[in-house]
């Protein structure tokens, strides 16, 4: 049986409630951190635990909070990225409704790390019922003296509030985050200087993903070292995926890193294999902003190795063949699902949610958008397909953030595996696969 | 405009939760406050709301504007909002889109005249592994496993409570 660190007590009847919580060994870390560790020594054991953040990039938290300015005299902040907007990701939204206090739990033990009296979670707006979780788990820890002045007795104060979102995909970049926080549109902000020297309100502060912030908790009952002792090389602890497109079994599943894809994919503790007896055609592995891979790569390596659920297995082969962990979110297709469809709806989702401050993300995406959409609709040429090749390639590392990246990847990579599917469809508009899905062409212009 | 003394109230705690002078802090959770009670932003609202945060209506404005979740015009009593991306669309969110147009009678971005129900495209409400899905305010409760079934029953039960 895999080791359970975030999701143990998920299936607790009654667990939403602090009793409950604490009654199964909830807010230990708390005690532990304040009474027993210095805030140094708490960055030293995530450190040794070799915990990454879990929102996309996988950076390794410990160091990230050892470049928090300490030596600056305005306040530091920490504050709890719960934007979880990236298409193909709903493990933060299933944690935070499962278990909130486990977030509220590592969300004091972390700002008590980084030195930070007042911290906040930033939440989309759209998950008004999870704001509502939070706000009430957050009532009950204050109620109980874990929030507030002299946490325990120990002389540490921390205030925590929840910030909703107003539906924005950008606002999960970080320094949009931020000045959505303040107030404003999310426009991200050019780097550097970078968050640990100058973030919210211009002071210190750490912004970490919500799956990372849930983790420190058994890092700091457990140890670094019993983290660092699951999972695989750099690939450390135990990481949410949530599956989802054409499966038995779509969920979220707590997973040590380093297990083998195709035992993901289709052991019965896990996506149970293929829906309605199909056959498996691409995953979409860590969100929908990174690249695509077909069967053949998924599962095994370009080198012929199993394909691992890690950091590194995943992303071996570079963009040529290989992919990335991202946010752990797993899209499945069969054989009937479309290429091209799903790439021009992707496409069309990142230039509406472009902020456009940069010219080649604004334009590029709308560009790339309208030409899917011609190639999917049965109007498209030859030509359309380097074309956008082309167009991504100017996209590619050329603004602000890595929202135009991650526009840019999965059209280079679908149209590196799948390129016969764009050329049918130029050839022959009737041959899109996934006619079953979408009914009537005329419809599809409507939902641009 | 004026807010009522309850509601105001409400804004001061909003407003202190963050440091002396950063009140524009505030101005999401204030809209979503006033899109509750309104069930849209007027212009008379969010210059009510620029006045009371000590802001530039025009900084309410461009943030009102940016944000998906906010109805700068009127909108239906039930704001149905279905999400039309990638993951959704493998497990049927179009065809189940062009159902709940039929049934309605109304394009997206549409309101039927009664005013009961306006219908809107939303994108990735991370809840892909429970697709399609569609949500309604101010609550913004998560309607699962969507099926035409389960439409029909939602519309004739949001019918009968008004
Ligand atoms: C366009 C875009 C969207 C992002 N969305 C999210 C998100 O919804 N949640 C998240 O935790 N990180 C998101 N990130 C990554 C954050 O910028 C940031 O790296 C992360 O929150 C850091 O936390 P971590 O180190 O714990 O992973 C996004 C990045 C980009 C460029
Ligand atoms: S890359 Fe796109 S989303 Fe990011 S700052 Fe530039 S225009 Fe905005
Ligand atoms: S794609 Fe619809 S909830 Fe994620």
């Amino acid at each position: 049986m895999a080791t359970k660190i975030l999701l143990e007590h998920v299936g607790v009847e009654g667990i939403r409630a602090i009793d409950t919580y604490l009654a199964h060994g909830g807010y230990r870390s708390v005690g532990k951190a304040l009474k027993e560790m210095s805030s140094d020594q708490l960055v030293e054991e995530v450190k040794t635990a070799g915990l990454r953040g879990r929102g996309g990039a996988g950076f390794p938290t410990g160091m990230k909070w050892s470049f928090l300015d300490k030596k600056s005299e305005n306040p530091r902040y920490l504050v709890c990225n719960a934007d979880e907007s990236e298409p193909g990701t709903f493990k933060d939204r299933y944690l935070m409704e499962r278990i909130p206090h486990l977030l509220i739990e590592g969300m004091i033990t972390a700002s008590y790390a980084l030195g930070a009296n007042t911290s906040y979670i930033y939440v989309r707006g759209e998950m008004m019922p999870v704001i509502r979780l939070l706000e009430k788990a957050i009532a009950e820890a204050y109620a109980k003296g874990y929030l507030g002045k002299n946490i325990l007795g120990s002389g540490y104060n921390l205030d925590l509030y929840v910030q909703p979102g107003g539906g924005a995909y950008i606002c999960g970049e970080e320094t949009a985050l931020l000045e959505s926080l303040e107030g404003k549109r999310g426009n991200p902000r050019n780097k550097p200087p970078f968050p640990a020297v100058s973030g919210l309100y211009g002071c210190p502060t750490v912004i970490n993903n919500v799956e990372t912030i849930a983790s420190v908790p058994w890092i700091v009952n457990n140890g670094g070292a019993a983290y660092a002792s699951i999972g695989i090389g750099k690939s450390t602890g135990t990481k949410l995926i949530s599956a989802c497109g054409n499966i038995r079994q779509p969920g979220v599943y707590e997973i040590e890193l380093g297990l083998p894809v195709e035992e993901f994919l289709y052991s019965d503790v896990y996506c149970g294999g293929i829906a309605e007896g199909r056959e498996l055609k691409a995953v979409v592995p860590g969100g929908s902003s990174v690249p695509i891979l077909p069967k053949e790569l998924i599962l095994k390596t370009a080198a012929g190795e199993p394909r691992l659920m890690s950091y590194e297995s995943l992303a071996e082969g570079g963009f040529v063949s290989g992919s990335m962990l991202g946010s752990g979110g797993f899209i499945v297709f069969d054989d009937r699902a479309c290429i091209v469809r799903n790439l021009w709806n992707f496409t069309r989702f990142y230039h509406h949610e472009s902020c456009g401050q940069c010219s080649p993300c604004r334009e590029g995406t709308g560009w790339m958008a309208k030409v899917l959409h011609r190639i999917e609709h049965g109007h498209g040429k030859m030509s359309d397909i380097d074309l956008l090749v082309d167009v991504a390639k100017h996209i590619e590392g050329k603004t602000i953030c890595p929202l135009g990246d991650a526009a840019a990847w999965p059209v280079g990579s679908a149209i590196r595996h799948f390129r016969d599917e764009f050329e049918a469809h130029v050839k022959n508009p009737d041959s899109c696969l996934a006619k079953h899905l979408h009914g009537a062409y005329a419809h599809a212009a409507s939902i641009m | 405009m004026e807010f009522s003394q309850e509601i105001k109230r409400e804004f001061d705690q909003i407003v202190a939760r963050y440091p002396q002078g950063r009140q524009k802090s505030g101005l999401l959770p204030i809209l979503h406050r006033v899109q509750e009670e309104y069930g849209w932003l007027s212009t008379e609202a969010m210059n009510a709301v620029a006045g009371y945060l000590q802001l530039n209506p025009i900084e309410v404005y461009e943030v009102a504007s940016f944000y998906t979740m906010f109805h700068l015009r009127p909108v239906g009593k039930y704001v149905l909002e279905v999400c039309r991306t990638g993951p959704c669309c493998l497990v049927g969110a179009e065809t189940l889109l062009q159902y709940l147009q039929r049934k309605l009678n109304i394009g997206i971005g549409e309101t039927t005249p009664d005013g009961l129900f306006t219908l809107k495209t939303v994108e990735c409400l991370a809840s892909c592994g429970t697709g399609p899905v569609l949500q309604i305010g101010p609550e913004y409760l998560y309607h699962e496993q969507l099926t035409e079934q389960k439409l029909d029953q939602l519309i004739d039960s949001l019918r009968s409570k008004s």
